[in-house]
């Protein structure tokens, strides 16, 4: 497992060939988040981002079978078409491989303390994103499905 | 006690602090009496953190709920809803 917050750009390319080694290894699922549009600043909280995603990834692996995964998520300056996060996620089979990598983003979407600025201003958080998180969330039992 | 609060994005931003170390006054024990604490200081502070503003919190480095407890020595960081991804 690897979790990388930086400044630094990646090689998405290498960062999937290091989790297919493993022979036991039978599918990779890959996210790779661009700049779109405008410039951005990236602020973090350092310490708890790196928790954060670790939290998560644990988290995976908890509802999946996660063989290895790797986030990286960059900070500082960034630029449109510029890479700002990649997630692979290597699994036996490819269900728990996509579900794990969705997964991740999603939560790391409304839980990863990150902030983007652009030229007008900070960027507001989206209902959408919410949205995106809650259906992972267990579905609570209506009181007319409880037993008695 | 004392305890460390951080500040980041546009809270950092309209208090002009990235945070400070704050003796607790007698009868403030958790994150929401820190907020109602902060916010009686008045401008800029009153704005930025008043009631209704989505403000989130987090504990030594976890997400927390207003009525977690704090304790002398923690880490308590106050900023608006995350955009990374």
């Amino acid at each position: 497992m690897k979790v990388s917050v930086q400044r630094e750009d990646f090689d998405a390319g290498a960062e999937m060939r290091a989790l297919s080694r493993d022979p036991m290894v039978g599918a990779l699922a890959s996210f790779v988040g661009v700049v779109r549009e405008v410039a951005m600043t990236l602020e973090h909280y350092p310490g708890m981002t790196e928790k954060a995603l670790e939290k998560i990834v644990n988290e995976a692996r908890s509802r999946w079978q996660v063989m290895d995964c790797t986030v990286i998520h960059r900070y500082g300056d960034l630029k449109p078409t510029d890479q700002i996060v990649l997630v692979v996620v290597a699994s036996a089979h490819r269900g728990d491989a996509f579900a794990a990598c969705e997964f991740i983003m999603d939560y790391l979407k409304t839980q990863a303390p990150f902030w983007k600025k652009e030229a007008a201003g900070w960027v507001e958080a989206r209902a959408a994103d919410d949205k995106a998180w809650e259906r992972w969330q267990p579905r609570k039992v209506e009181p007319k499905n409880r037993l008695g | 006690m004392k305890v460390k609060v951080l500040f980041f994005a546009n809270l950092r931003e309209q208090l002009g602090t990235g945070g400070e170390e704050i003796e607790l006054p007698a009868g403030v024990y958790t994150v929401a009496a820190l907020r109602a604490y902060l916010i009686k200081r008045g401008a800029p502070w009153q704005g930025a953190l008043a009631e209704g503003k989505l403000v989130r919190m987090a504990v030594n480095q976890d997400m927390a709920p207003p009525t977690a407890a704090l304790k002398a020595g923690d880490e308590v960081a106050f900023f608006p809803p995350v955009t990374g991804g």
